[in-house]
């Protein structure tokens, strides 16, 4: 859809991500819990636009407290943040790994709707099991009638499915070098992001190493290694979704804000394996009603956010963009071309690989990191954005290719 | 008699100490490994844990149960397979959980030693006793029901004696687990000399399947491991307590020792450590036993005697934390020595860097063992440091040089004798069943 009027997001906030990889992490020394990522993203968001005061409502996107934390009713904690939010209007959201682009989609709803301000979040603490447990809850992002034929790690077990075939498809080495260029610009532009779970990461060469390491199909899955993989992360986000008028209540100019081009929100059936394991459905749908709303091309796109929650997604959404043809979406990231300093920037931030993955709060950062590329905010990790491409797009994917978000952005 | 079958009837003799709680675990997860297969879902599986103590059997299980729960999650992708047709396990947990029930359904921990008469397999790993195991074995062979195999996992007794006095009838063999069993990757395995062959196959076919490095040992007292280990050890203590001469006091000597075989001469821990992890009176009591059948040789200790009778004697609580022994230990760490003429324990920092200082600097590469055991330039990094030790003088590098040159020794000593088949075979039991970085039989410090 097209706004019917001008919606805008501003004071986009992440936490670190926290898990292996960071320093700080210690699986054996308790950790914070979902209080203070909601309390430190929430306030740090209230803490640029005036406060509290300035809210109209909030929402939460989340997938999976109610079993990593076993706490629900979610919509509770935004008064915790700020008692200014009291008996105000909260919701949450869930959409799986899709639930930040969730609470976007209903902030940016309410804000049609005559709110001026929605204070959006998104958060996940999955350190709370160990990752042969985890799986099992972040299986609920797929159909629970499935589960029992599934793979012990349910997900990678499904993306493995996806490389397999494109393996078999497109050719394994070409593909090999693109998802493990992949990684290597996770891992380059992490670096850069003090926020990001890989930020410490030092590996002398993330291409070389992903590259070499061979898939174990005996301890985990057949076609990706942990390299491909996102990792298990705690963090949370946050950002105000605002009317013309929200900005001035904030006493904030448009220029440094983003304004919303078009947002669409799809959904493909759960219960239905993909037509193709080599296309995502949903994505290519999803992502191009976007643009074409915007009415825009890919190729006006400066920089882009999208869902690597393994390097063949990656690899794929990049097809799906129409950025390169089925089956050259690894030649075209191998080439350079999804770099830093590539013709079309990906994730600049580390994306799900490097950035980290708390799953509820990833559609979240997204729109964060697009917020500061176009407002000239990101810092270490700022890429050039091009006069004649002021576009930025997210996109958000839950479950295997069911529940996608897609946002067209640019400055205001 | 099939490998399965063998296995569906199984005593553990000292189930719940150190070495018989990881024998228990393997052997329990290997027998539900096999109950799972589909060609065996309809028959039983026992495994007996006998224990003289009650308590001991109680923390048994609570081990048991810690321990198959983790071995558990790191296969997950394969139990999944093996609960394939069960439609009510459907999340990892549920297999996790049932997995974790069906090896402890296996296992009837009891402290009476009759149920070991319809075994066809009885462990043994109780008290390092000849004439106790031989009393032992002696009597479930005349009361069984059926005709059991003997594998024991002694260190030090001579199998065919054990054979003999037993009147096995070569129904025996030596299967020696490193400690922990659950994680150390070795197994001697020592045949008697009439060891039957099919004995010997099964050995062969239980160690490969728990994924065990087999070295056969020949059947001398103390085979390859503690043929090493306790001669080692002898040699330590005289030199710590040469040094002690020399740097004025008992627990300087031994910090000394300590400190050039695990710092200078890079090993996962010193001598002394080593000994307080093994069991000061375990290792005294080893020494005793192989002692009989060393022929030119004394392998006896005053010093572990006299530590024995002051009541210090090292080994681990059933928990696993180390008890003191030659070191005191506070979270795992050595704060302090033994001093055996004051009869108490000396904190270390009060002489450590005057004894430092007296060992003088080690090598500029010199790096610590955990750094360089895994590390893929492992052989070229300890030709490095040891070749600038070789060009030094100071008094550790001395120490390292005579220290290297004994366990050398020792090394050719065990193959030459026949204990070992090969220098190769003394180098393996080392590398995995000490986690030395490096053999006895190497051609450093020359």
């Amino acid at each position: 859809m097209k706004p019917y009027k001008k919606v805008y997001m501003y004071g986009g906030y992440n936490t670190i991500s926290l898990g292996t990889g960071r320093k700080e992490f210690n699986p054996k020394v308790a950790r914070p819990g979902i209080e203070h990522y909601i309390k430190e993203a929430g306030q740090a968001v209230l803490a640029q636009i005036g406060g509290a005061a300035n809210v109209d409502d909030g929402v939460i996107g989340n997938f999976m407290a109610a079993r990593f934390n076993n706490q629900a009713n979610l919509p509770g904690f935004l008064p915790m943040i700020d008692e200014g939010l009291s008996m105000k209007y909260g919701t949450s959201v869930e959409g799986a790994c899709g639930s930040g682009g969730l609470a976007l989609q209903t902030g940016i709803r309410n804000i049609l709707a005559g709110s001026d301000v929605t204070l959006a979040l998104g958060f996940e603490v999955q350190n709370t099991v160990k990752a042969i447990y985890g799986a099992d809850i972040l299986a609920g992002a797929g159909w629970y009638q499935k589960r029992k034929e599934g793979h012990a790690y349910f997900f990678p077990g499904q993306f493995s499915d996806r490389a397999g075939a494109y393996f078999a498809k497109y050719g394994k080495e070409n593909a090999r070098k693109g998802m493990s260029r992949w990684f290597a610009n996770a891992m380059i532009n992490a670096r850069l992001d003090p926020t990001a779970q890989e930020y410490h990461n030092t590996m002398p060469n993330p291409y070389e190493a992903c590259l070499a390491a061979e898939p174990n199909g005996r301890a985990f899955v057949e076609n990706l290694n942990y390299f491909d993989c996102s990792k298990v992360s705690d963090g949370a986000s946050g950002i105000a979704v605002c009317s013309e008028e929200g900005l001035k209540k904030m006493g904030v100019d448009k220029s440094e804000a983003v304004e919303i081009v078009s947002f669409v929100q799809s959904v493909r059936d759960i219960t239905k394996d993909p037509t193709d394991l080599t296309e995502l459905e949903a994505i290519k749908y999803c992502a191009n009603k976007a643009l074409e709303e915007a009415g825009i091309t890919v190729h006006q796109l400066s920089t882009a956010e999208v869902h690597d929650c393994f390097s063949i997604a990656g690899i794929l959404t990049v097809e799906a963009l129409g950025l390169a043809a089925p089956g050259k979406g690894c030649d075209y990231v191998a080439e350079g071309n999804t770099a830093r300093d590539g013709i079309m920037p990906i994730n600049t931030s580390g994306g799900l690989i490097g950035w980290g993955h708390p799953t509820g709060g990833t559609g979240v950062h997204q729109a964060v990191t697009i917020w500061q590329q176009l407002t000239g905010k990101a810092g270490d990790y700022q890429v050039e954005i091009h006069k004649d491409r002021p576009y930025g797009m997210t996109i958000n994917m839950g479950g295997d290719d069911v529940t996608i978000s897609a946002i067209v952005y640019k400055r205001g | 008699m099939k490998y399965e079958e063998r296995l569906q009837n199984v005593t553990v003799l000292g189930a719940a100490g150190k070495m018989g709680s990881g024998i228990l675990l393997l052997t329990a997860v290997e027998m539900a490994d096999l109950s799972l297969l589909p060609e065996n879902k309809t028959k039983t599986f026992v495994l007996n844990a006998v224990d003289v103590s009650d308590e001991a059997l109680h923390g048994l299980m609570g081990y048991l149960r810690t321990q198959v729960r983790k071995l558990a999650e790191k296969k997950t992708v394969l139990l999944r397979k093996l609960y394939a047709d069960r439609a009510d396990l459907i999340e990892n947990y549920h297999i996790i959980d049932e997995y974790i029930f069906d090896v402890m359904n296996i296992v009837r921990p009891v402290n009476a030693l009759e149920v070991a008469y319809n075994s066809h397999l009885v462990f043994e790993a109780i008290k390092e006793d000849p004439a106790l195991k031989v009393k032992i074995f002696t009597q479930i062979k005349n009361n069984s029901n059926v005709d059991p195999w003997f594998f024991t996992n002694t260190s030090s007794i001579p199998i065919t004696e054990l054979d003999v006095k037993a009147e096995l009838g070569g129904k025996v063999i030596g299967f020696h687990f490193y400690n922990p069993p659950a994680v150390q990757k070795l197994v001697e395995v020592i045949r008697a000399n009439g060891t039957l062959d099919e004995v010997n196959e099964f050995a062969m076919t239980y160690a490969k399947k728990l994924r065990k490095v087999v070295v056969p040992s020949n059947d001398y007292a103390g085979f390859i491991g503690n043929g090493h280990f306790m001669r080692d050890a002898l040699y330590g203590m005289q030199e710590a307590q040469r040094l002690s001469v020399q740097f004025g006091g008992f627990v300087q000597g031994v910090y000394a020792i300590n400190k050039v075989t695990q710092d200078f001469l890079i090993r996962p821990m010193g001598i002394f450590q080593l000994i307080d992890y093994v069991g000061v009176e375990v290792c005294s009591y080893i020494m005793s036993v192989m002692n009989p059948y060393l022929e030119n040789e004394d392998l006896h200790s005053d010093l572990l005697d006299k530590m024995v009778a002051q009541g210090i004697t090292g080994g681990q609580y059933s928990s696993g934390t180390q008890k003191d022994g030659f070191l005191k230990y506070e979270k795992g760490r050595p704060v302090a020595i033994w001093d055996v003429d004051a009869k108490k324990y000396i904190d270390i920092a009060g002489f450590a860097a005057e004894v430092d200082n007296q060992l003088g600097a080690m090598p500029t590469s010199w790096k610590p063992w955990k750094a360089i055991n895994f590390s893929g330039t492992k052989a070229a990094t300890l030709e490095t440091i040891f070749t600038e030790m070789g060009t030094m003088t100071n008094l550790g590098a001395s120490l390292s040089k005579a220290y290297n040159k004994r366990s050398n020794e020792i090394g050719h000593l065990l193959n030459d004798s026949n204990v070992a088949n090969s220098t190769d075979d003394v180098n393996t039991v080392m590398l995995t069943g000490f986690y030395h970085a490096y053999g006895p039989i190497n051609n450093y410090l020359k």
